[in-house]
């Protein structure tokens, strides 16, 4: 029978959560590396026992943990992150500040890692000050696609609250060449050979909070999804706006339809039906938590536009939780499993495509990520 | 040769897969420079954590104690105090008090 194996990222250490194909009982493993944030925990689907897990903290900066048992056992890799094209004082350019002053490039930490689809030992890395990093051996050291820090647009992105911050990386698994990546707060980029040359992929965003409403770049993306059968489609959950865009990011549109509210952060697609998508609408910008305290995922199966809310299960009171961007997977089994992490420490687990929900834990550390592996 | 003994805080000792102090032999002087790429020598792991390693330098959560004395601020290649050379006194690696 199948298994999932659900990877949970909290500000105080990983968690592991493993369940048959049944999903009703769980086993939890945690905290791993206690203490320290980890923003990402991620699986390579060419070896499933490899995962990667981004360490950081605000003492003793990065880390990145390697395991090649599933979770069980663990051993620190490579940790070096050096930009591309530094001067001779060291310094590889400049973005803008929030002040729109120029800001040198320094590397905080990793929020997103992407193993290959196709190799143990190739993974990528999204960090913030915003850059694409790769490791062709199994994370032991690290090596900038320059290219897109280096496009053109680079000096003039700014950060968001969170960050200037790589925080979303989408492979296309139909070419390996070709992937988008989303950076908070500049917007999307494609590449097509590799991660030699960018491009940005934003026609058609809107942005309130910047001078130029329809710039080409500075839209704060929150997320990207897409499906494999239809990668050309992409989702989008922008600070405010759920976007999509049916020719790779060349021009979008919004599908926000009847949605509560447009804001939120993560944003994911069912894994057998690729016109239904989820989302976690969040009152506003200002206000991280869900629309009049009730806790509330919906999803569209048209695409957009039309939602429906999922509650059964989700608190209906009181709920001030938010759910970030990197916190919502979905596994593959036939009948789609839905997770997410709230910053209240709760991962929720549908095991109908979000009929239902159930707590699996209740009181972890604030969640930032959750990604899921479907095993055999 | 010196025989200097190092106190780690706990996450890195963690990181390092040590308990209680770590024991380091020094060839020549022994300065904080010295004491670190000795650590970082016999523990690869801890690399980066203790000096940022795109400047080198103390991170800045990061101090560093002997001999009741604060030596954050000391030029890394300044003598440590002798207690710490002769290995009779630890040098201290500590997290700052700050955060939640």
């Amino acid at each position: 029978m199948s298994r999932v194996r659900v990877l949970v990222g909290t500000r105080k250490g990983a968690f592991i959560l493993t369940a048959d194909g049944t999903r009703s009982r769980w086993d939890v493993s945690g905290p791993h590396f206690p203490g320290w944030e980890i923003y990402h925990v991620a699986g390579s689907p060419a070896e499933p026992e490899r995962l990667f897990a981004s360490q950081s903290g605000g003492w003793f900066g990065q880390v990145i943990q390697r395991s090649d048992d599933g979770g069980t056992s663990w051993a620190p890799v490579g940790n070096t992150f050096a930009y591309e094209g530094a001067d001779e004082d060291g310094v590889p350019g400049t973005h803008q500040w929030y002040d729109g002053t120029p800001h040198p490039w320094e590397f905080a930490r990793v929020w997103h890692l992407e193993p290959s689809a196709t190799d143990p030992d190739t993974v990528l890395a999204g960090v913030e000050d915003a850059a694409l990093f790769r490791s062709t051996d199994g994370g032991g050291s690290w090596t900038e696609l320059s290219g897109l820090r280096g496009h053109g647009s680079g000096p003039h992105w700014q950060p968001g609250a969170g960050g200037l911050c790589l925080h979303t990386i989408l492979p296309d698994p139909r070419d390996p060449a070709r992937m988008t990546v989303a950076i908070s707060a500049a917007g999307a980029f494609r590449t097509d050979d590799d991660g030699a040359t960018w491009r940005p992929v934003n026609r058609g965003l809107r942005s309130d909070g910047i001078p130029d409403t329809d710039a080409e770049v500075g839209h704060c993306v929150h997320n990207l999804a897409l499906h494999p059968s239809r990668p050309d489609t992409l989702f989008m959950q922008k600070h405010w706006d759920v976007m999509r865009s049916d020719d790779g990011g060349g021009k979008w549109y919004e599908i926000s339809g009847d949605l509560p509210t447009d804001f939120g952060f993560p944003i994911d697609v069912h894994a057998h039906e690729p016109d239904t998508v989820y989302v976690v609408p969040i009152t506003s910008d200002s206000e991280h938590f869900p629309p009049e305290g009730r806790l509330r995922v919906y999803r569209s199966r048209s695409g957009g536009h039309e939602w429906e809310p999922l509650t059964k299960g989700l608190p209906q009171e009181h709920c001030y939780v938010n759910v970030l961007r990197d916190a919502m997977a979905v596994d593959s089994l036939d009948t789609c499993g839905v997770y997410f992490g709230t910053t209240g420490g709760q991962v929720y687990a549908s095991a109908d495509a979000g009929e239902r929900w159930e707590p699996i834990v209740r009181d972890l550390p604030a969640v930032l990520s959750v990604e899921v592996q479907t095993l055999p | 040769m010196s025989t200097v003994r190092i106190k780690l805080p706990t996450h890195l000792r963690r990181l390092a897969g040590v308990d209680g102090l770590v024991e380091l032999a020094i060839d020549g002087a022994v300065t904080q420079c010295a004491v670190l790429d000795a650590l970082e020598h016999r523990h690869p792991q801890l690399r980066g954590t203790v000096r940022d390693p795109s400047t080198g330098r103390r991170r800045p959560f990061v101090r560093f104690f002997a001999c009741e004395q604060d030596l954050s601020h000391d030029a890394p290649d300044h003598p440590l105090p002798a207690p710490v050379a002769a290995g009779t006194e630890p040098f201290l690696v500590v997290g700052a008090m700050a955060g939640g």
